[in-house]
């Protein structure tokens, strides 16, 4: 029977079309504000590596001042200093790790019809790469010989490359940066996790960073800071080396610890670290380290903003609107029906039968919906990009399980308006319909 | 085939009573051609809808094929339609976005019939009307009286042992009205028992048992009716 009240239902769209187009618009407009909208919120919320979200965790140390907390009500500061950040990586205690930082410099291709330009610049260690499981396309990262040696070597993104390289395996050939040489090892595939979770203090949605170099080349080169630096108090004399050594936050440090008993032991050193850094008259405030996966980091830094999720409810409030009205267009159109109902169920269509037919020619109406609700919530997302520009780019990307997502939302909004008529098509009286 | 014990049907709308049959009595057997005359308000339809499971009533009993059918539930008097009883209505009531084939299958759907068997039996009924030419033609491209013999066609394809009929000429001319009377009578013939309701002396003339409802009781009978006041069960 499905078949049948599937022709049934396709043949009463076609037949008041108008009234049909209006239902179809009004769940297609509820539906492409809510995907859009959804779509926004899921990317923002998205676990970006799920295969060890739960095996990286950020490290904070709490070297705040002794008279306030970095963040109330006790949270310690979301970065760390350089002194920790050397100290730690030289410690070595976790099964990988990193230290890292957003710099800025300029490169200047050896292709003199290639103008010179501003490249931001990750500084890392040789476990970033590992850790985080950035594709390659050529190459590979560096050594940790090479981190020590403070070899001038860097990894370029794929659009670098192509922009530098025109495209070429450019692995071994030199780069320009900061007027320093460096050697390429390694050149990135295309590489966008969303959120941006290595380094969430600049923008959690950003573009991933278009140079990748060893951290040390930051003291070498005296490359400027990037990303937000926070200071409870101020250096302790002047120039690039005092600020390297002072209480001032700016560098991110990942921790890879496969196991709850890795993580515990990490703790343990941590805790051990900041103690024998109080006997040298740091870390004033009690003991507060925090070790967070990735997925609580991104909760930890509200990575889902309060204002996105003021708008999903607000869409989901357009969306029951939408219903309600198609709803009452529901009730017109199966109204108009009755004499119709009232013949099916004279000749042996039970209630159970009618309610099928209309459930069905419903949904028919939400797919429909669904269909140009899809194409409304591409609009709508490009609506979002404009009006916020860079900053969600890459939030704004209809994936197969949004598509899925807006037709499932299409189907089962759908078939929650046409419960209501669809009962009082069931509840016509034949006898009544057939006489007039 | 039909027997009603002490029927009893009252309508309340706004506090106001109105009994529309009272301790209505009928027995009707396998094979008659009854002819239900009487005045309007009468109780005449509300009869033809109890009859036809499409109305419940208050009091009393109704066998119908041997089966008491007063406590059905909506599923079963569903299927008690569809499978013993055709009806036939003054306006037709066909579907209009639907060919003559769709319209007369629309019955066998709900039987649960393949597909097969629903073309041996549209096919077999259009026939049997004199329309098997015009199965794609729609409802509005027939006469009142082509109209009325599709609704025949839909109300036999189904093959019911039980034909309602209400007012079936009531919407046609004499010259058409006439030639649905003698495929009616054609249909009893063969073996199907028929209950029409008609305000038309005439053909009312032409059954072979005629029953006269005045306020909600067979007031009136033809002699050699087997139909009572009170029927011992």
């Amino acid at each position: 029977m499905f078949g049948y009240y599937l022709r049934l239902g396709f043949a009463s769209i076609k037949k008041n079309y108008i009234l049909s187009l209006l239902m179809v618009v009004a769940i297609a407009l509820g539906i492409g504000a809510s995907v859009s909208v959804v779509t926004v919120n899921y990317l923002m919320s998205s676990n970006p590596i799920p295969h060890k979200s739960d095996q990286l965790y950020y490290v904070q140390l709490d070297s705040w001042s002794p008279h306030e907390p970095a963040r109330e009500p006790n949270d310690p500061p979301d970065q760390i200093t350089w002194r920790d950040a050397t100290n730690l990586m030289a410690a070595g205690a976790a099964f990988r790790q990193t230290a890292s930082a957003s710099s800025g410099a300029v490169i200047e291709p050896n292709d003199a019809d290639v103008r010179p330009f501003m490249a931001s610049i990750r500084l890392n260690f040789a476990d970033f790469f590992a850790m985080f499981d950035t594709p390659f396309l050529y190459g590979s990262g560096w050594t940790d010989a090479e981190d020590q040696a403070r070899r001038p070597v860097v990894v370029l993104s794929k659009e670098i490359n192509d922009r530098v390289f025109g495209g070429e395996n450019s692995v071994g050939r030199s780069i320009q940066i900061a007027a320093t040489e460096f050697q390429v090892v390694g050149v990135m595939d295309t590489w966008q996790p969303v959120p941006k979770f290595y380094d969430v203090t600049t923008g959690a949605f950003n573009d991933t960073e278009d140079v990748y170099m060893p951290f040390y080349m930051k003291q070498e080169l005296q490359l400027s800071n990037g990303g937000n630096t926070n200071c409870w108090k101020s250096p302790e004399g002047e120039g690039f080396e005092a600020f390297l050594n002072s209480e001032c936050v700016n560098y991110q440090f990942w921790a890879e610890l496969p196991s709850e008993a890795d993580k515990n032991a990490y703790m343990t050193f941590l805790n051990g670290y900041v103690e024998q850094q109080k006997e040298l008259g740091r870390f004033e405030r009690p003991l507060n380290n925090r070790l967070s996966n990735v997925m609580e980091w991104l909760e930890y830094e509200e990575v889902v903003a309060d204002d996105a999720q003021i708008m999903l409810w607000v869409a989901f409030m357009f969306l029951f609107v939408c219903l309600v009205n198609t709803v009452g267009l529901l009730l017109s159109k199966f109204s108009r029906k009755a004499p119709e109902i009232a013949l099916r169920r004279a000749i042996g269509a039970s209630k159970q039968d009618i309610f099928y037919q209309h459930i069905v020619e419903t949904a028919c109406i939400g797919l429909l919906g669904g269909v140009l609700g899809l194409v409304l919530s591409l609009a709508g997302l490009e609506g979002i990009k404009l009006l916020y520009g860079d900053f969600m780019q890459n939030l704004v990307k209809l994936d197969l399980t949004m598509v899925g997502f807006a037709f499932v939302l299409a189907l089962i909004s759908s078939i929650l308006a046409g419960l209501y008529p669809t009962w009082r098509a069931c509840a016509v009286a034949p006898a009544a319909q057939l006489k007039s | 085939m039909l027997t009603m014990q002490s029927l009893t049907k009252t309508y309340v709308t706004d506090n106001v009573q109105t009994h529309a049959l009272r301790e209505f009595n009928l027995q009707v057997n396998e094979g008659d051609f009854v002819a239900v005359t009487g005045p309007s308000g009468s109780g005449k339809t509300t009869f033809l809808n109890i009859a036809g499971l499409l109305e419940t009533f208050n009091q009393g009993t109704y066998t119908l094929d041997g089966q008491n059918v007063s406590a059905l539930n909506d599923k079963q008097r569903s299927k008690v339609r569809n499978e013993k009883i055709g009806f036939i209505f003054q306006n037709f009531n066909l579907i209009p976005d639907l060919n003559l084939y769709d319209n007369v299958d629309v019955p066998l759907r709900y039987r649960g019939f393949n597909a097969q068997e629903r073309k041996r039996r549209i096919e077999q009924s259009l026939e049997r009307v004199g329309l098997a030419k015009r199965m794609q033609h729609l409802p509005s491209q027939l006469s009142g009286g082509q109209q009325q013999r599709v609704a025949i066609a839909r109300a036999l394809a189904g093959e019911p042992r039980f034909l309602l009929a209400d007012e079936p000429t009531g919407n046609l001319d004499t010259k058409m009205a006439h030639s649905v009377m003698a495929l009616l009578t054609e249909i009893n013939q063969n073996g199907t028992t028929i209950v029409m309701v008609t305000h038309d002396p005439e053909l009312a003339a032409q059954t072979q048992r005629n029953i006269f409802v005045r306020d909600g009781k067979v007031s009136e009978t033809t002699p050699e009716l087997v139909v009572t006041d009170k029927i011992a069960v």
